[in-house]
Order: C-alpha cells, then sequence, then structure tokens
C-alpha cells in the first residue's frame, strides 16, 4: 500500500511486531512503522471483530489502536517508535489490566 | 519525559502548529512566561507536520509553503517559551486550569490566559466501505509521506474535493509515489455559486499555485469530474472503488482509496471547556463564537487558527498573533508596544483571508457525501449505520446527546470526532430541524482517553482527599 521513498535516509530501528522484528525509521510513528512494513498490520474492532487500518493518521479516528510495550488502546499515530519496542495488534476487546 | 517547569504561566498554548506557533512565539517576545503544550512528536501541526525532522529535505518537493514553518519554528526556538511535545491536554475548565498527559502521568497548570490552537481535523467523508482497510484519508497519507517519506504504491485513487487534494497528488508524484486516478466530486452548480466571489480569489495567493497544482497533477493523472457517487468495497480489505460521473458508473480495482472534503474545525477541547460554538452555514461546521481578538464566551480563552473557523496556515499565523497581542495588552499592556500593531496585524489577515469565500463556496461537500443513508458507517467506533440513526429518530432520539443512549453513538474512543457532523447533518435533516436546532454531543473531560491509574496518581492536595473521604 505505501513504500519508503528513496530520499529517506534516516537510521533504522527494530521494533517487534506480535513478536517478529520489523525495521523501522527512526521518526516513524508505530503506525507508519507498520504500514511500511508490508505484513498484514489490521486490527479487529473490539465491536464486531471488523478489520480496520489507521484512517486519519493524526490522532483523531483511534482506528489506529495497538498495544504498545503491554499498554493497550494507544494510539500508534501518535507515538515514535523506539528501539526494541514490543506492539501486538489487538484483535477484538482488551483484556482487562491491560 | 520532562514535566511542566511551574505550576502557573502567563499563557498556555495548546497546539504547536501555525497558529500556536505564532501565538507562543509572540507571548513570549513580550516577557509572558509561556508554555507551549502539542501532541505530536515535533513542532508543526498537519500543515508543517514533521518540519523539523522531515526526511523531505529537497524543499522543492513539499514546496515553499510548507518550509515557511521553519522559520516560525525557529522564531518559537529563539525565545524563552518552554515547549512540550507529546503533551496530550486532556482538560480545561473555566477556571484555567490545564490537565495534560505527559509520558504516562498527568500534570495540572494554571494559566492567566489560555490560547487553543487545536487546529483542525478533515470532515468525515461517510461513503459505504470507508471503513475498510485501504480506505484513508487525504490527510493521512500526506502525513505519512511528510513524517516517513512513504508514498503510495498500490493501485490508487484519491477522492474528493479541495486544495489539499491537489497539493497532496503533486506532492505523491513529486516523489515517485503512484496515483492511478483522482475523482472529482466538486458539483458543478458550485461553480456558479462561486464565481461572485473569483474576483477576491483571482487576486488572492491561492489562484496561481491552485491553477499550478493542478496543472502538474493533470499532466499525469487521469482526473474524473464530477462524481457523484463513490462506494468502497472488499471483504475485509479494498478492492474495488465504484463511482458514477455524468451519469455513468465504472468499477476499478484498488490498493488504496484517499477521501477528502475539506476541513473542520477541531471542537473537543474548546467545547468541553464551554466555549459556546454556532453552526456556521458556509463551511457546514460549528465553529466557535469570538470577539475581534479571538476570545471565546469563556474569559481568558482566547482560539486561533483553523480551530477559530477555517481560515488556512496563513490565517492562523495571524491569528495567533493577534490571541497573543490580546493577551499581552490584557496582562502586561507596557511590554504591548514592542509588538506588530493590531490594526497591521488585522490588515495581514484581511490579505491572508483573501479568497477564502470562493474556496468554501466552490468546495463546498455535496449533501449525499455528508448526509449517508441506509447501511453506510456513521459512527466508526460503535459501527452504528445512518439507518440505526433514523431508526432511533423514528422512535423519539430528538438529537446527538439522546442518540447517545439509543446507539452510543460519539461514544467510542473518538468521542464523535469522525462521526459528530454527520450525526447533526443526519439527525437536522431526519428531523427537518436546522442543525443549530439539532445541535451537538454535549463535551466532557477527559477529551482523550487516559487511564485509570494515570488518574488516580495525579498528586492530591489535603483539600481534595478531605472533599471525597467521609469524617
Amino acid at each position: 500500500m505505501f513504500r519508503r521513498s528513496e530520499l529517506d535516509h534516516r537510521p533504522s530501528v527494530q521494533i517487534f511486531v506480535d513478536g517478529a522484528a520489523v525495521a523501522a525509521r527512526e521518526g516513524d510513528t508505530v503506525s507508519a512503522a507498520l504500514l511500511a512494513s508490508g505484513r498484514d498490520v489490521r486490527r479487529l474492532t473490539a465491536v464486531s471483530g471488523a478489520p480496520r487500518l489507521p484512517y486519519c493518521m493524526m490522532g483523531v479516528c483511534f482506528d489506529c489502536l495497538v498495544t504498545i510495550d503491554g499498554v493497550g488502546n494507544r494510539q500508534g499515530c501518535l507515538v515514535p517508535v523506539a528501539e526494541g519496542m514490543q506492539v501486538e495488534l489487538q484483535k477484538g476487546k482488551r483484556e482487562i489490566g491491560r | 519525559m520532562t514535566m511542566p517547569r511551574r505550576d502557573a504561566y502567563d499563557v498556555v498554548v495548546i497546539g504547536a502548529g501555525p497558529a500556536g506557533l505564532a501565538a507562543a512565539t509572540t507571548a513570549a517576545e513580550a516577557g509572558l512566561s509561556t508554555l507551549l503544550l502539542d501532541e505530536n512528536a515535533g513542532p508543526g501541526g498537519q500543515v508543517f507536520r514533521a518540519i523539523a525532522a522531515t526526511p523531505v529535505t529537497d524543499r522543492k518537493q513539499l514546496g515553499a509553503d510548507y518550509w515557511v514553518g521553519a522559520d516560525l519554528v525557529q522564531a518559537l526556538r529563539a525565545t524563552s517559551a518552554e515547549v512540550i511535545h507529546r503533551a496530550t491536554v486532556w482538560s480545561l475548565d473555566r477556571n484555567l486550569e490545564i490537565g495534560v498527559s505527559i509520558g504516562g502521568a498527568s500534570a495540572f497548570v494554571k494559566a492567566r490566559r489560555v490560547i487553543l490552537a487545536t487546529g483542525a481535523l478533515e470532515r468525515p467523508f461517510p461513503i459505504p466501505g470507508w471503513t475498510l482497510p485501504g480506505v484513508m484519508t487525504a490527510g493521512a497519507a500526506q502525513t505519512m509521506l511528510k513524517a516517513s517519506a512513504l508514498v503510495p504504491d498500490g493501485r490508487t485513487v484519491i477522492a474528493g474535493q479541495g486544495p489539499l487534494l491537489w497539493l497532496l497528488a503533486a506532492q505523491i508524484l513529486r516523489l515517485g509515489g503512484r496515483i492511478d486516478r483522482i475523482l472529482d466530486t466538486t458539483e458543478r452548480r458550485n461553480y456558479f455559486a462561486a464565481l461572485p466571489h473569483a474576483f477576491a480569489f483571482l487576486t488572492s495567493p491561492y489562484f496561481a499555485k491552485g491553477l499550478a497544482l493542478m496543472r502538474e497533477v493533470r499532466a499525469k493523472v487521469p482526473v474524473v469530474s464530477g462524481v457523484s457517487e463513490l462506494v468502497a468495497a472488499g471483504d475485509g480489505q479494498l478492492a474495488t472503488v465504484s463511482y458514477v460521473a455524468g451519469g455513468r458508473r465504472e468499477t476499478m480495482y484498488a490498493d488504496l482509496l484517499l477521501l477528502h472534503q475539506g476541513v473542520v474545525p477541531n471542537v473537543n477541547l474548546a467545547m468541553a471547556a464551554g466555549v459556546e460554538h454556532r453552526w456556521d452555514e458556509m463551511q457546514l461546521c460549528w465553529s466557535p463564537v469570538l470577539d475581534a481578538d479571538g476570545h471565546s464566551s469563556v474569559a481568558g480563552i482566547a482560539i486561533a487558527g483553523d480551530g477559530a473557523g477555517i481560515g488556512g496556515a496563513g490565517a492562523a499565523v495571524v491569528r495567533g498573533r493577534i490571541a497573543a497581542r490580546a493577551a499581552v495588552e490584557a496582562l502586561a499592556p507596557a511590554s504591548a508596544a514592542k509588538l506588530a500593531q493590531m490594526a497591521a496585524l488585522r490588515a495581514d489577515l484581511a490579505h491572508a483571508e483573501r479568497g477564502r469565500v470562493f474556496l468554501d463556496s466552490l468546495f463546498r461537500p455535496a449533501v449525499q457525501f455528508r448526509i449517508p443513508s441506509g447501511d453506510t458507517i456513521v459512527c466508526r467506533c460503535e459501527e452504528v449505520t445512518a439507518k440505526d440513526v433514523l431508526d432511533s429518530v423514528a422512535i423519539g432520539a430528538t438529537g446527538p446527546n439522546q442518540l447517545k443512549a439509543y446507539r452510543r453513538t460519539g461514544m467510542g474512543p473518538c468521542q464523535g470526532r469522525l462521526c459528530g457532523l454527520t450525526v447533526t447533518e443526519l439527525m437536522a435533516e431526519a428531523r427537518a430541524k436546522t442543525p443549530q436546532e439539532i445541535g451537538y454531543y454535549r463535551l466532557r473531560a477527559p477529551v482523550k482517553p487516559i487511564t485509570l491509574a494515570e488518574l488516580a496518581s495525579v498528586p492530591s492536595t489535603e483539600d481534595d482527599v478531605k472533599a471525597v473521604v467521609r469524617g
């Protein structure tokens, strides 16, 4: 859906998506890194289980919700990636305590 | 994460887009203690997104209008204003107390003046299939392009109308991205409605720039005008885009559909603070009621930038300066002398707003793209359809607040940002009332979700504890 322009020379940052290593770039948000990864990064909604991807990328739609380093329902489009960050795609409702 | 250094400031500015950058700079230059809080990782807001960090460093690619933002950031950095990014303001009240979440912890700061510069968001574009993965806003693609040099790769369709659509298309093409087709939804009758305002537009800076952009894009991408119907379809992923233009229906395969039909004020924080808003029949959105200095109905709260009504980045900068100058006049009148005169700022604003009425008339979104029907989703969070809303009206729901009890619209995580305008217009039409009569959701803090643990760990005074503990 998206690819990185060859103009982009930012240093790479490794994050993990459901345990798999993904190469992001310094300054990417989690959502941008997920969309650039080429992986299936759809979440499933809490209401009907419908698949979604980020819609607005600017903090208003909440379709980018992910679990980041164990904290659920974070807006992936507002959180910059960090080395070693653990991202989990949300499938349906969150469990209590996460 | 840095927390605010003080617990009270002369001026707190919320949002570091064009208006917020200008307002904070002006306030700090006059010697007022100034705090700028912003939700993003760096300054710029949406228009100047990633201005201090973009990997797209060849200035021709994002264009001169983008790089204006670099000067604003430089001017701010030359002042003593305190700037905190990744700071989410979740509460603002009539006492000008601000609740802000930074790095998972919350703090409260007091302000003598608050300048809200929370900008705009893209108008909802509720067509069938708009929740499918692969359907995004044009602004989303532009955000990724500016901040991460990401460009559309698969079969890409851009649909809608407005200046941003053409700018985005040009930027994607300059970076080597792919666009298969542009579907222009501008209604033909809008050209006639806009005509009386054409003179101001022709003599505004928008005209030459807009024409050049459209020429650049049309040379490379087929553009279909007069699109009157739009459907995204697919099974769990966008597969096709269907449209009707000139009475003919076409269906094409697509991996990515980028939607855009203008921007509207981001009202959540202002409304939650109790600022009075009115329905703007020209821009088809809620706008705060403001005086010439940007002052709202709540004493001490001013609004600048697109949150004050859509005026574009140039106007936002000037509105930021006006609101900040007014704050300086009120708090430290002697310091106002070193700032630009109010009369000069008002002349700048008139210049920056030139051509806006033409754009508003030309790019007024068509009713069928604002007011959906049938199974089209209205509320993305709670997955409520247009039919669900109309059924609720039929059994007694009178407005958006009652509808919450029937269908939970606006009660999901986005708090109505993506459904509010649609719900108001849909219910107004169904009940034969004006949007002003129908009203909007009653918004409350927290305007962004925070964890209970974070709320519980907010430091409390002895009085706070006494207020809720018995005995």
